[in-house]
């Protein structure tokens, strides 16, 4: 599917991502962790690379194989340095009274396998599950 | 389409400080919807309420731009002497608090009543 870059239509994006994880098989608690992830991946396209101007595409698919689960966010915003990102900290963010900074820490919690790429002025963030008899635990 | 909502009620608190304001969350809290939880937060303390349960039984969702509103505004409330205690989450939505270590640093209880009589402890 492919979207405006902005916030009003995550939930379509949640919803893509969860008809199709379902008909896959996946139990109920791995569908909620790619959602999450799929979630935040999405909003940090729409606040960072497109710093919140809605005439930004992003580009979602989604490729079911026989052990995995994965979807590609695609962007043509400003890219994601992974070098540059430091892990959030809960009480530090509280005392800075600062909301930010978590996305990254659950995709990479939720998700086997998180992986950047930027080609030809497009970003693209690849969200991997496989299919385990665990599929499901830590959410 | 997210379908968000907060609503608001007082509970008086015997021996307590003040009324008990809860927020009674229903929907999906993501990046679209946050700005609404903030607001009602922000309207909580122009009133100067600062003894807030959010009751998260309605909650069918919550992503980190939902919990940032929490990060947000935990400190400004302690400050005046109050707290922000979060109540009935269904157990996938208490998950994506735990994830992120919420239960060290705020009060997350079972009931609206048990987070209510915290308050006059």
């Amino acid at each position: 599917m492919s979207i405006e870059s902005a916030t009003r239509n995550l939930g379509a994006v949640r919803n893509f991502v969860r008809q199709h994880a379902e008909a896959s098989g996946f139990p109920a608690a791995a569908v909620q962790q790619m959602m999450l992830a799929v979630d935040e991946a999405c909003s940090n396209v729409i606040r960072h690379a497109y710093s919140g101007d809605e005439q930004g595409r992003v580009e979602v698919e989604i490729s079911i194989g026989p052990e995995t689960f994965r979807v590609i966010i695609r962007d043509h915003g400003q890219a994601f340095k992974p070098s540059a990102y430091e892990p959030p900290n809960l009480y530090h963010s509280v005392k800075r009274r600062k909301g930010g900074g978590f996305g990254v820490h659950i995709m990479r919690r939720l998700m086997d396998e998180v992986e950047y790429a930027t080609r030809g002025g497009v970003n693209e963030v690849r969200l991997t599950k496989h299919r385990t008899p665990q599929s499901g635990d830590g959410l | 389409m997210s379908n968000f909502g907060v609503a608001f009620r007082e509970r008086p608190v015997t021996a307590g400080p003040a009324p008990v304001r809860v927020l009674d969350l229903s929907g999906e809290l993501d990046a679209h919807t946050a700005p609404d939880f903030e607001a009602a937060i922000e309207d909580c303390l122009n009133n100067q309420q600062h003894y807030i349960v959010v009751n998260g039984a309605g909650l069918d969702y919550i992503s980190s731009a939902g919990l940032g509103v929490f990060m947000a505004f935990i400190e400004q409330v302690r400050e005046q002497g109050g707290d922000i205690k979060i109540a009935a989450l269904q157990p996938r939505v208490f998950n994506v608090f735990d994830l992120l270590g919420f239960p060290v640093l705020f009060d997350i209880l079972k009931t609206e009543d048990e987070a209510v009589s915290k308050f006059t402890n």
